[in-house]
């Protein structure tokens, strides 16, 4: 399509909203695509990540804001007249048509007549050729999302988009079919804007992944750097799992600021901190429970110096194979989680044994203390 | 799977214990068609044997009817009343294409558009129900009366003439014409037609106009190739609910017609009641059904929906 040929095939989202009545799905958002990208919006239901995605198809008219593709404006534009596909929740294949006509649809409404070939390349390109005279019944969740996403993809569309594609799969299918799309993102180089609430579909698939939460992007960045570098609490629970402490500034040390948390100190690297750390201030320190080595207690002497440290109790553990997974008490946090790798057990630590934990500084992220440190956790829960 | 707190296992393996409520089971369904059988039996297989027997009859009625196996009768009947079946074909016809017209408009605004209205317009469909077929029918009467406001307003804008030269209507009378007849069918039958288009468009998943949009269809389009096509279910069940109805009728030609707007339904009626001819009655009824049902299943063939149905 025109855009696509037209040098820059970017999505930009512009102060783009929607509001119902009284409630607002989508604050105003700026929101950049890059062209070729595979590009996720991740959320709990309800975060204003669909809605998003419809106004981009056309399907949902922004209360406010503009949408560009590439340099053309397509805000007024119907979504028949814009050059974008959707793979829609569920599928919504047309049930009166067979395999070949689905994915010829879009062809033949832009008046193409010759669409065998095409049809073909596409229905091999999704390993479905067997399946062309079929009906959409006759196959299985997905097969059906297979002829969902040729049925976009063939119409050679600048932006394709996702709305999760994958939800109605059971997990194993799930896993294969994210390879797949992700496979098929690499061959055709389109860009793709792939919306899930299932954390780990956005992190194996996407380049770029933009954390929504009530209507707002909370954070955009590759999932290393999210996972990372958290700059929310809603992000830091969202994405796996962290630990987070209440601390209050003491002093800056060169590029480290050093905290009290309970009676101890912890260091954490100004760069990772996204919190305002006048001293006497409150932040929010974060570890990622895989960081995080335990040592029983009557071994503490052996811990390298400049490390972070915390002790506390193991109130609980679970063996799952390649990690042992602990629950400990402590009093600066009363739920701490950590993963240790089965590599060399200590058969001393079981529940009841006092430990301390300790990990690198600069594995530490500081987070602004004024947000709800449980952000993030329910959703995922619920899911 | 066996709970610990059962009671002590079967002695033998082929347990008697698990056989009897199996077998008691079985007849269950058989129990359960029974009611079912026995009002078909009664009120469809006996009538249609009795009448069957009827038209194959001779005698009068003074000397009583006996069964002669006199196959003529249908074909005399046949002979002597193929305008009125022609009729009834047609009116009938002309009714379920009116209703269709009219019908699908209102079954797909209340799918689709009338958001909290659509329980007020449904009520407002069925409403007319709660009177009977004679009053409403009589009603239309009024309403097509000579020299009333409906005739007035339609001579004034030379309606009449247009259909008068097309044999519709006589003059400047609508009464007593084919328009009345096919009116007053169109209207008594409408319901049948809006109820069962719309239980199909309502069925159908707004995703998929949303699908058929994004790929590059027109509203126009859309409807075409997917609401329409969907919708096909509906629009057998819809017209033949119309047509069958229609096409055995005789309260609207009765009141609204003439003598030269009888359908086979007044034909039956008079043989029935007036004449009392039974046989040839019959042998009309039998006809009729016979002309239906290829009709209909010519008209499923042809429509295909089996697989949408």
């Amino acid at each position: 399509m025109k855009t696509t040929n037209s040098g820059s095939g970017d999505v930009r989202l512009t102060g783009i909203s929607k509001t119902y009545g009284s409630f607002t799905a989508v604050q105003p958002l700026d929101l950049t695509v890059p062209q070729g990208s595979f590009f996720a919006l991740l959320g709990a239901s309800g975060c204003g990540k669909t809605t998003t995605l419809r106004m981009i198809a056309g399907l949902e008219e922004p209360s406010s804001g503009t949408v560009h593709l590439g340099d053309q404006d397509v805000t007024a534009l119907p979504p028949y007249k814009r050059p974008v596909n959707t793979v829609f929740q569920s599928y919504a294949l047309f049930p009166h048509l067979d395999i070949f006509e689905n994915v010829a649809f879009g062809l033949r409404r832009r008046g193409i007549k010759s669409v065998k070939k095409q049809v073909e390349e596409m229905l091999e390109l999704v390993q479905l050729g067997e399946q062309a005279r079929k009906k959409p019944h006759q196959l299985s969740g997905g097969q059906q999302q297979r002829v969902a996403v040729a049925r976009a993809l063939i119409n050679k569309p600048g932006v394709l988009l996702l709305d999760e594609p994958l939800g109605a799969l059971d997990l194993k299918l799930r896993r294969q079919m994210q390879l797949e799309l992700k496979r098929i993102q690499t061959e055709v180089g389109i860009t793709f804007v792939h919306v899930t609430h299932d954390q780990e579909e956005a992190m194996t698939m996407a380049d770029t992944v933009a954390v929504m939460n009530a209507g707002r992007v909370e954070q955009l960045g590759s999932p290393t750097d999210l996972y990372e570098n958290p700059k929310t609490t809603f992000v830091a629970n969202f994405l796996g799992t962290s630990n987070l402490i209440e601390a209050e500034v003491d002093t800056k040390n060169g590029d480290d600021i050093v905290l009290k948390a309970g009676g101890g100190k912890l260091v954490l690297p100004e760069s990772r901190c996204s919190a305002p750390t006048t001293t006497g201030g409150k932040v929010l320190v974060g570890i990622r429970p895989e960081k995080i080595s335990l040592t029983h207690a009557d071994d503490a002497g052996e811990i390298p110096e400049g490390r972070n440290r915390i002790t506390g109790r193991i109130a609980n553990s679970s063996f799952i194979g390649v990690s042992t997974q602990y629950v400990i008490d402590s009093t600066v946090c009363p739920e701490f989680e950590v993963y240790a790798q089965n590599v060399d057990r200590d058969a001393r630590l079981a529940p009841g044994a006092e430990v301390v934990l300790h990990w690198s500084p600069a594995h530490t992220f500081g987070l602004d203390a004024a947000q709800d440190i449980d952000a993030g956790i329910q959703e995922e829960a619920a899911l | 799977m066996a709970t610990l707190t059962e009671a002590p296992p079967p002695l033998s393996p082929t347990a008697p214990a698990h056989k009897p409520p199996r077998r008691r089971g079985r007849w269950t369904p058989y129990w359960l068609l029974l009611p079912g059988l026995l009002w078909l039996c009664v009120f469809f297989a006996l009538p249609m044997i009795y009448q069957a027997s009827t038209s194959v009859q001779t005698g009068s009625l003074e000397e009583g009817y006996k069964v002669t196996w006199h196959l003529a009768t249908y074909w005399d009947a046949l002979s002597e009343y193929w305008p009125q079946f022609l009729r009834s074909v047609l009116y009938a016809a002309a009714a379920t294409i009116l209703c269709l017209v009219l019908g699908y408009p209102l079954a797909y605004l209340i799918a689709f558009r009338a958001g909290r209205w659509r329980n007020l317009i449904m009520i407002l469909v069925i409403a007319p129900f709660f009177t009977s077929f004679l009053i409403r029918t009589l009603a239309w009467k009024t309403i097509l009366a000579d020299g009333g406001p409906v005739v007035g307003a339609l001579n004034t804008l030379h309606v009449l003439d247009v259909t008068s030269w097309l044999g519709w209507t006589a003059g400047d009378r609508v009464l007593a014409t084919p328009l009345a007849v096919v009116c007053g069918l169109t209207y008594n039958f409408l319901p049948f037609m809006i109820l069962p288009l719309y239980t199909s468009l309502e069925r159908i998943d707004g995703r998929l106009h949303e699908a058929a949009g994004d790929l590059y269809a027109r509203p126009v389009t859309t409807f075409r190739k997917v609401t329409f096509p969907l919708s096909m279910p509906g629009v057998v069940s819809g017209t033949l609910l119309t047509f069958i109805p229609a096409a055995g009728d005789y309260v609207n030609a009765e009141l609204l017609g003439s003598t030269d707007t009888r359908m086979i339904g007044n034909v039956i009626q008079t043989q029935f009641l007036r004449v009392l001819d039974y046989p040839t009655a019959a042998a009309l009824s039998f006809i009729l059904m016979a002309a239906i049902l290829f009709m209909v299943t010519l008209y499923i063939r042809r429509s295909g929906t089996e697989d949408l149905v």
